[in-house]
């Protein structure tokens, strides 16, 4: 008599699937309840999005005007994109991993063999799939409206998923640290809205004195909208490699700090 | 083999309180076998150990030979664990939530489908498998968490006051349910505030109290133990004073209810005997209280003394 991962820790084959078993459960578990919870995890960015598109992209935007070359309605739609994938990304891993440590439900998963790497991997994935889902959604909204260039599908993507990873493990950290539901919307409040409304989805920082200019460039948001952007319109108020250095590394940090957290458990195990 | 093995555990929370002053326990497989003590005792945190909820303070354990320090995969894949507390998503259906779990130990979803099946049916609950889990009653969360920890089939099952607020007919089904698993293998170590319980299920017991284990024996060795029980006679007739009975400590309750003390050394028909001479009918008979309750009062009311 012996369990399948028992056996399994005697065949590193069978524990890689053992544990892809582990994963993907976790993932399924979040598809679940980001569709159970559709009016909580899916419309309200389709609201917000729209009501974008109708009172900057149509009522102010016009008399805007263009921005590096681009109708104000166009040069906005990579930056409000981006900005439901950050939120959507954040909130998923956030209000699930909170509301299973507040449940209890979480000792599911801590007393089950799942290392941390694949607990945490598994709500990065739920947190990806909820940006995934919602961002496709405010496209297809702003799609409908405009004609938004695509240049660089590639990097849109690349940018999307290192974002969405970003603030996936952002609203992991939160999570194991917070002791209540008003600490779990703290961080979105307080830092995630004023790092997205100064991290240019709104304008371009070139529009900006020089030495605002230079206190925007330490806001890593940033980053992730003008790499989006570069992959949509071809135009980023930085460089685009840049970019791209900095998700790589913040994920790295953010990652093994997730892990090494789990692992000790702060906040979750006595 | 021993399915479960600790040496000189110790635990100290943050708060400085020690819960675990060195325990020493090892419960052999196959065994059913009852961790008993008073609230606060530290069954609990002994538990929360060995399903790694709890770090240690200090001391090793071992399950089925693997520790949990170096093996800690493949050691947390033997339990299954049933905690004194509901924690399972209360917005999920009982079938998502055993599925699920069975996941987290690496087994595939059909196989998984068809464990639900065989488990739910089993603790009576496939009829409620796709209701919210929350709408069911005390008995039915129960029962659904020993169907999500049997999920995996582990090798060794740990109930943490698994009978807790169910009612008497639905906690002897599952007495029976636990007695069948027991029989095909699974080891089996059960807390409960219930000691007929224990009595009747599990063949060992380690009794603790202030972090200590003060008591590790056979059951039936321990109830041994026991030299004089207390019975509560009912009288067909009304008494105006405890009958005289010498050689027995008797204690009139109320005019039909009379409570006498038998040693070991005794037995039973003696006093009815004396009891028929003295023209007393004797129309029922109980035991004042269960006999393992008995010396658990008195190993912790020993305990707390010393």
């Amino acid at each position: 008599m012996s369990t399948v991962v028992e056996r399994a820790t005697r065949r590193p084959l069978a524990l890689g699937r053992a544990r892809w078993i582990g994963f993907e459960t976790i993932l399924i578990r979040e598809f679940q309840r980001i569709v159970r919870i559709w009016p909580q995890t899916i419309v309200p960015s389709a609201v917000t999005a729209t009501l974008y598109l109708v009172i900057f992209g149509s009522v102010i935007g016009r008399r805007i005007g263009t921005m590096d070359g681009f109708a104000y309605m166009v040069y906005i739609a990579p930056g409000l994109i981006m900005q439901a994938v950050i939120i959507n990304s954040y909130n998923n891993v956030v209000s699930s991993f909170y509301g299973a440590k507040f449940g209890r439900h979480i000792e599911e998963l801590l007393v089950s063999p799942l290392p941390s790497w694949i607990i945490v991997s598994g709500y990065v994935a739920g947190g990806i799939m909820r940006g995934a889902m919602v961002g496709l959604v405010v496209s297809g909204v702003w799609m409908f409206f405009t004609r938004l260039p695509v240049l660089h599908p590639t990097i849109i993507v690349a940018a999307a998923v290192l974002t969405s990873v970003t603030f996936s493990l952002g609203g992991f950290l939160n999570a194991m640290f917070a002791k209540s539901f008003d600490q779990i919307s703290i961080i979105p409040t307080f830092v995630l809205t004023p790092l997205i409304y100064f991290g240019g989805v709104f304008y371009s920082i070139n529009t900006l004195p020089v030495w605002a200019r230079h206190l925007s460039l330490v806001d890593p948001i940033l980053y992730m909208v003008s790499s989006f952007r570069f992959g949509f319109l071809g135009v980023s108020a930085v460089g685009v490699w840049d970019a791209f250095t900095i998700m790589i590394v913040a994920v790295t940090v953010l990652f093994l700090a997730a892990i090494l957290l789990l692992d000790r458990s702060s906040g979750i195990r006595e | 083999m021993n399915a479960l093995s600790v040496q000189e555990l110790t635990k100290t929370y943050g708060n400085g309180v020690q819960a675990l002053k060195g325990i020493d326990l090892a419960v052999e497989e196959g065994d059913f076998f009852a961790l008993l003590g008073p609230n606060g005792a530290g069954k609990t945190t002994l538990i929360g150990i060995v399903t790694s909820l709890v770090r240690k303070s200090g001391g090793q354990a071992t399950i089925f030979g693997y520790d949990l320090d170096r093996e800690l995969e493949a050691a947390k894949s033997c339990i299954g664990v049933v905690p004194q507390e509901i924690n399972f998503n209360q917005f999920e259906s009982p079938e998502t939530i055993v599925i699920n779990q069975a996941g987290f130990y690496g087994i595939p979803r059909p196989v998984a489908r068809v464990r639900a099946q065989l488990y739910l049916k089993q603790l009576q609950l496939w009829d409620k498998r796709k209701h919210a889990s929350r709408a069911l009653s005390g008995g039915m969360k129960r029962r659904l968490m020993i169907a999500r920890a049997l999920m995996h089939e582990p090798r060794l099952l740990i109930l943490d006051e698994p009978t807790a607020g169910v009612d008497i007919e639905v906690r002897r089904s599952m007495w029976e349910f636990l007695r069948e698993i027991n029989q095909r293998g699974t080891t089996i170590i059960l807390t409960t505030h219930y000691l007929e319980e224990a009595e009747t299920l599990c063949r060992n017991i380690a009794i603790i109290d202030h972090g200590r284990i003060i008591e590790r024996d056979r059951m039936s060795n321990l109830l041994r133990r026991l030299h004089t029980e207390t019975f509560v006679l009912t009288l067909r007739h009304p008494l105006q004073q405890a009958p005289l009975l010498p050689a027995y400590t008797a204690k009139l309750v109320d005019e039909h209810t009379v409570e006498v003390e038998i040693s070991m050394e005794q037995n039973v028909n003696d006093l009815f005997a004396r009891l028929s001479e003295l023209g007393i009918e004797v129309i029922s008979m109980r035991n004042k209280v269960n006999r393992l309750e008995e010396i658990f009062i008195r190993l912790v009311e020993k305990g707390a003394a010393a």
